[in-house]
């Protein structure tokens, strides 16, 4: 049976980004396992601009942003075994995989690294009635059929969920000759960037119909067209405000999934806020020498934070193998989320094993003006930021100094306060 | 004339505030560095965009490109058009330049990706 000091699961930017970092660490012994014929993940299919702002101090484009790990990764010789899928990974950390080359093999790893993305919800998950007829698509798969086959997906474009890759779909559309009538968006705010509405849609006078939804899909063999309506503050259509849209084709931007079937099989735990695994500061998942980063432990909206993130649990696998593979023991803390705050990554803190300054990363619930962000060990405040403007659509980023956290033994709160 | 305009430098996304006066930014308000003042004067006197998009090669596989400068907003779409034309044959590397001087814009048109069939 191979072995490995490290497992890689995945070959995007976190995946990517992990394997630099483990192997800066000092691991020698990596692979990296990806399921496509190439490495960068969904970037390869982002090939507008905007990524690499805070890593690289300049503005690239998707694939840019990916050739230049792919380039490290071949620059330090780290082993990538594309076209391999991984079918199951045991507590003692036996990884099955499956390939051309090998057909099906177990080999053994020290420590893993799960790092597969997430997937888009599909049409199926979003229980809108009317047949299933050619020309209804996730905002991901159309990009893909453009940008990396170079296929016509079509003409005249309605566009559900205002998520970015749907914004950034809008404008490709038109790009490429297509007519986008209009953006739904079932919530009263976009869930979008708004760089992306301005540059995705105001340059394009595409209108942006918050609290609307598509209510029906028209066609048998072929989509015909779309009823947009508008919502009520519980969702619920608004009777009378029903609107054909003729369209042949309807994008679907309706949400990112963490993408954990192995993660579940494995007896990993679960955040059901994020759909992925519960971590602690060192991106350590509840079985041992597994860790998780990128969008498979939450969806992130910068793939700059992805690849610090990563960049973390490599240094933390890395951690782990060179202490002989054994638990941390020392004493927990809890990480709870509070008043605005859906959740926080990570979701517990070794306060006396710390490595480096602690991330903490949430999503708000909902916008908030006027307000800070306060984090507290108990009553005692370790920050508090102020911010003009928080929106659920940006993932919030604190850094905590490891000395303030040495010794503390209450569990950590984060909050959004009004100011 | 007040102008009220997202910043598009980074996801911080500001809101700013332009006070306008003959075509001109006279003051802005709203930003949290630099980059969102020059924003707004470019974006209120001449605004500009970055283009990427995808060239089908000769071989028939897309590469993905963009304008190695921002162009005019105004001039998007016959950019992407002429962009489209471009004769490109694979290999191509990551940076290399496929148009020298996009419609008299000035901006290059580089490929973003290494293809190579």
């Amino acid at each position: 049976m191979r072995e490995f000091d490290l497992v890689i699961v995945g070959g995007g930017p976190a995946g990517m980004a992990a394997a630099v970092s483990a192997r800066e660490h000092g691991l020698e012994n990596i692979v990296i396992l990806e399921r496509d014929s190439e490495l960068g993940g969904i970037l390869n299919q982002c090939i507008h601009n905007g990524f690499g702002l805070h890593t690289f101090k300049e503005e690239l484009t998707g694939p840019e942003y990916a050739e230049r790990y792919a380039v490290k990764v071949r620059e330090m010789g780290i082993p990538c075994e594309t076209d391999t899928m991984v079918l199951d990974i045991s507590k003692d950390r036996i990884v099955t995989i499956l390939s051309r080359g090998r057909g099906v093999e177990e080999i053994k790893a020290r420590s893993v690294i799960l790092a597969m993305g997430c997937r888009e919800r599909p049409r199926g998950a979003l229980n809108i009635p009317g047949f299933r007829p050619q020309g209804v698509y996730t905002a991901g798969t159309a990009q893909k059929l453009v940008n990396c086959e170079g296929h016509v997906v079509g003409k005249e474009v309605v566009i559900l969920g205002s998520g970015d890759i749907g914004l950034i779909m809008a404008r490709r559309m038109t790009l490429e000759g297509a007519h986008v009538a209009a953006v739904a968006e079932l919530m009263p705010y976009s869930s979008g960037l708004k760089r992306n509405i301005v540059q995705c849609l105001d340059d394009y006078d595409i209108p942006l119909l918050l609290s609307h939804t598509v209510v029906d899909i028209k066609g048998k063999e072929k989509l015909e067209g779309v009823v947009i309506a508008e919502v009520d503050s519980k969702n619920s259509p608004i009777a009378g405000t029903e609107q054909f849209y003729p369209c042949d084709t309807l994008l679907l931007s309706c949400g990112l999934i963490p993408e954990n079937e192995l993660s579940r099989n494995c007896g990993i735990d679960i955040d059901p806020r994020t759909n992925g695994p519960l971590v602690d500061e060192g991106l350590e998942t509840s079985i041992d020498g597994v860790f998780a980063c990128g969008n498979v432990l939450h969806v992130h909206d910068l793939v700059d934070y992805v690849s610090e993130e990563a960049a973390r649990a490599g240094e933390s696998a890395a951690s782990f193998v060179k202490r002989g593979c054994t638990a941390d023991d020392t004493p927990a803390i809890k990480v709870t989320a509070l008043n605005g705050v859906r959740y926080t990554v990570p979701a517990e803190i070794h306060p006396d094993d710390l490595l480096t300054d602690v991330h903490i990363r949430f999503r708000v619930t909902g916008v908030f003006k006027d307000c800070a962000i306060v984090i507290k060990a108990g009553d005692t405040e370790l920050l508090r930021r102020k911010s003009r403007i928080l929106v659920p659509s940006e993932m919030l980023d604190i850094i905590i100094k490891k000395e303030k956290l040495c010794g503390i033994t209450e569990d950590i709160t984060a909050a959004i306060e009004e100011v | 004339m007040t102008r009220i305009l997202t910043c598009i430098n980074c996801p911080m996304g500001c809101e700013l505030t332009v006070e306008v006066e003959n075509g001109q930014a006279v003051s802005v308000s709203g930003n949290t560095c630099k980059r969102g003042e020059i924003y707004a004067q470019s974006e209120i006197a001449a605004p500009t965009r970055t283009v990427t998009t995808t060239v089908i090669s000769a071989e028939g596989r897309p590469v993905p490109v963009k304008t190695a400068q921002p162009i005019p907003k105004d001039m998007i779409f016959e950019c992407t058009a002429a962009i489209k034309v471009a004769e490109v044959h694979l290999p191509v590397k990551v940076g290399q330049v496929l148009i020298d001087d996009l419609l008299g814009t000035g901006s290059q048109v580089t490929a973003t990706k290494s293809v190579d069939r």
